[in-house]
């Protein structure tokens, strides 16, 4: 894994130190709150409905358990006991004071994490696939790309007043497990003619108001001309994003208004004359980066052959666990969506033990996924009995990803200053709904996606099932969508029709996947291919039958 | 009036009075050039840098203009005028925030004007606490 350089480490400290100031000077009064709101929000700390809230990156998702354990450390000295893990693969505290806040980054920083570009329109936090260095499926890990992307972002003097947020996110897999296409620039690794590994670049993806599928502006960028072709893409958008009207500001909107074959012109011809005159990345700092990401030291042990598990291990292993790149390896996910909790959501006690598993069981690394989950990436097959009992223990044990009860929220009307309806409450009673996991393994693979308002932090729009928490004079109103796919045959959901009061949204979704159920012709099709099968008709009966019976009557 | 900060803090206008400054339409639209020495050019927000490029020798000044401090069109187009490898004085004119004097130096700009009334705002010991450390490109782009 990355470790901070001394330049990293001296960073991070000049930026806590120049926070500490503004936050001194905020406190007794010689900033107003306008002239610090631009300071915070460069430090990631928000203020929300009924407090301040500090996102804090996790750069594509890894963490390591010292890592792990100075956030349950956060979240106890400062914090009410727990954290929010997010869609961008961010943690977020809901409860730090402002005078603690300095503090909190200070104890970042000895971990070598911080809370920079977390908001604001700036280079956002670069995510990637959270399988990343353990897939089977990958041609490359994509960490050092994302390494190599945040430190060439981080601080960009460029690009600090883009006309909106830029969101990068990377995969090294043919597998879209970082939603790519749904990013302002997505990339993708692959071949080239001579087997040589570089990226598919993809532009103007995003979600929100304007959900929009990225257009692939370059098949294939050979891996060193990377920076160049990013700043390239950034300066076109800089120079030519619209500034006018900040919901057509961001990038997908430019790529529709010009088109993409115009704005692709326009982004080669800046490549190439800034290529020209960027030199190359520092051969130096690369291998330095690839080095921190080279395979763990694997333990050669045997795997125990065919042992009577019993049936909570079984369908644990079943759910929550898939094939490692190494045969007698695992990628164990844990799930952060027991039973009526909240999605995301977890607490210090969890995070020593998922800090101590990675350490004894996962070389040390964890991973968080924007589907809010926790990832122990290396674990040895014959250690998953152990990392089973240990996770049973404390409440972790949940064997539903990828299942209905394995829901993504935001954080919606509870926290969110920007909220329109709930979504946290949508999630825990549609997972209690189906408390039953054997009744979730039997529904089959399935996506919830629950955002609280239009912004569309729950990725909604790519939900197999997505839920819209509106605001209908004053009564909050939920709207649905069906069929979004958020992988590499990425698909934005179609609206079933008017949506539903607090009270009905939990039913109708019920009565949706009874009329799955009622539909698919072997238990083996998924929901979403039963939609694409069928179309919305079966669905729309379900939901709406009821009605149209009363207007014929 | 308009107050002139450099790295060295608040500095008096080194622009001479027999200067000239046109603008970018009169260059564009095939105007002949005053006969009077130094000529700078003030650009529009949305002017293109590499149109410039056949004037660079004659510009010993480029103002480039910054409206909103949310309007960061100037960070690209004084990059891009470096880039291309104009070499003379690079001003930025208008809203600039004390907060983005590390970045305007950054990208090649060498002075700022601001108006006296935000120059009232922020005098100029704010100017001078900006720290200037070194950033991550830098060092990536070692030879740039
Ligand atoms: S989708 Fe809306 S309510 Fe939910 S976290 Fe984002 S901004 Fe807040």
């Amino acid at each position: 894994m990355y470790s901070y350089t001394n330049f990293d480490a001296a960073f991070v400290r000049d930026r806590v130190k120049e926070f500490r100031s503004q936050v001194e000077r905020r406190l007794d009064g010689s900033l107003t709150e306008d002239e610090f709101k631009p300071l915070r929000l460069m430090n990631g700390l928000y203020l929300q409905l009924h407090a301040y809230m500090l996102r804090v990156a996790v750069p594509y998702g890894t963490l390591n358990s010292r890592q792990m354990r100075q956030l349950a450390h956060i979240a106890d000295t400062w914090d009410k006991g727990y954290g929010h893990f997010t869609t961008r693969q961010n943690i977020q505290f809901n409860w730090p004071k402002l005078k603690d806040v300095p503090d909190i980054l200070d104890a970042l920083a000895d971990v070598g994490m911080h809370a920079i570009q977390t908001s604001g329109n700036c280079i956002r936090n670069v995510t990637a696939d959270h399988f990343a260095g353990a897939a089977a499926d990958e041609i490359e890990d994509p960490r050092p790309t994302a390494e190599l992307i945040r430190q060439w972002s981080t601080d960009h003097p460029e690009f600090a007043y883009l006309p909106r947020k830029f969101k990068v996110g990377v995969t090294g897999s043919p597998n879209d497990r970082a939603v790519t296409k749904a990013h302002d620039i997505g990339l993708r690794m692959v071949r080239g003619e001579a087997g040589e590994p570089g990226y598919e670049v993809i532009v103007g993806g995003g979600l929100g108001r304007t959900p929009m599928i990225g257009k692939v502006v370059r098949d294939f960028l050979p891996k060193r001309d990377l920076l160049a072709y990013l700043e390239a893409i950034l300066q076109v958008y800089n120079l030519s994003g619209r500034r006018d009207n900040k919901y057509k500001a961001r990038i997908k909107i430019l790529v529709h208004e010009t088109g993409i074959d115009e704005l692709r012109a326009r982004i080669e011809e800046t490549f190439r004359r800034n290529r020209r005159l960027l030199p190359d990345v520092d051969p130096a700092i690369v291998a330095r980066i690839e080095a921190a990401f080279a395979a763990p030291a694997w333990a050669d042990r045997p795997v125990p052959d065919a042992p009577r598990l019993d049936a909570g291990l079984a369908s644990f292993i079943d759910t929550n666990v898939v094939a490692h790149k190494r045969p007698d390896h695992a990628i164990v996910s844990v799930s952060l969506k027991p039973t009526g909790g909240t999605p995301g959501d977890a607490t210090s006690a969890q995070m020593r033990v998922l800090a101590d598993l990675a350490e004894r069981y996962s070389h040390d690394e964890l991973r968080i996924s924007h589907e809010q989950n926790v990832i122990l990436p290396h674990v040895h097959r014959a250690d998953l009995p152990a990392v089973y009992a240990a996770l049973r223990e404390a409440g972790l044990a949940t064997a539903n990803i990828g299942l209905v009860g394995d829901i993504i929220a935001c954080p919606g009307m509870d926290y969110c200053a920007l909220a329109t309806a709930r979504s946290i409450p949508i999630a825990q009673q549609i997972s209690e709904m189906f408390a039953d996991l054997d009744a979730q393994r039997d529904i089959g693979p399935l996506k919830i996606k629950i955002s609280g308002c239009i912004n569309a932090c729950g990725h909604h729009h790519v939900g197999h099932i997505g839920i819209l928490g509106l605001d209908r004079a004053g009564v909050e109103n939920y709207q649905l969508t069906l069929g979004g796919d958020g992988t590499e045959t990425a698909t934005i959901g179609t609206r079933t029709g008017h949506g539903f009061a607090y009270d009905e949204i939990v039913p109708a979704v019920g009565r949706l996947i009874g009329a799955y159920l009622d539909a698919r012709e072997t238990p083996e099709e998924t929901f979403l291919e039963t939609y694409r099968r069928l179309g919305m008709d079966p669905f729309k009966a379900a939901l709406y039958g009821q009605e149209e019976q009363a207007d014929a009557a | 009036m308009t107050q002139i900060v450099t790295r060295q803090g608040f500095a008096r206008e080194t622009w001479p009075e027999a200067g000239v400054i046109v603008t970018f339409e009169s260059l564009w639209n095939g105007q002949d050039l005053p006969i009077e020495r130094p000529i700078g050019v003030r650009l529009a927000p949305d002017s293109n840098a590499a149109d410039l490029e056949p004037w660079f020798d004659t510009m010993a000044m480029v103002i480039v203009p910054f409206g909103k401090s949310a309007d960061g069109r100037g960070f690209s187009l004084a990059r891009q005028l470096r880039q291309l490898g104009y070499a003379g004085i690079i001003r930025a004119e208008g809203h600039v925030l004390v907060d983005q004097f590390r970045a305007a130096l950054r990208v090649g700009i060498d002075q700022v004007a601001i108006s006296d009334e935000q120059a009232a705002r922020n005098p100029e010991d704010q100017w001078l606490a900006v720290p200037h450390f070194d950033g991550y490109q830098s060092r990536l782009f070692a030879a740039e």
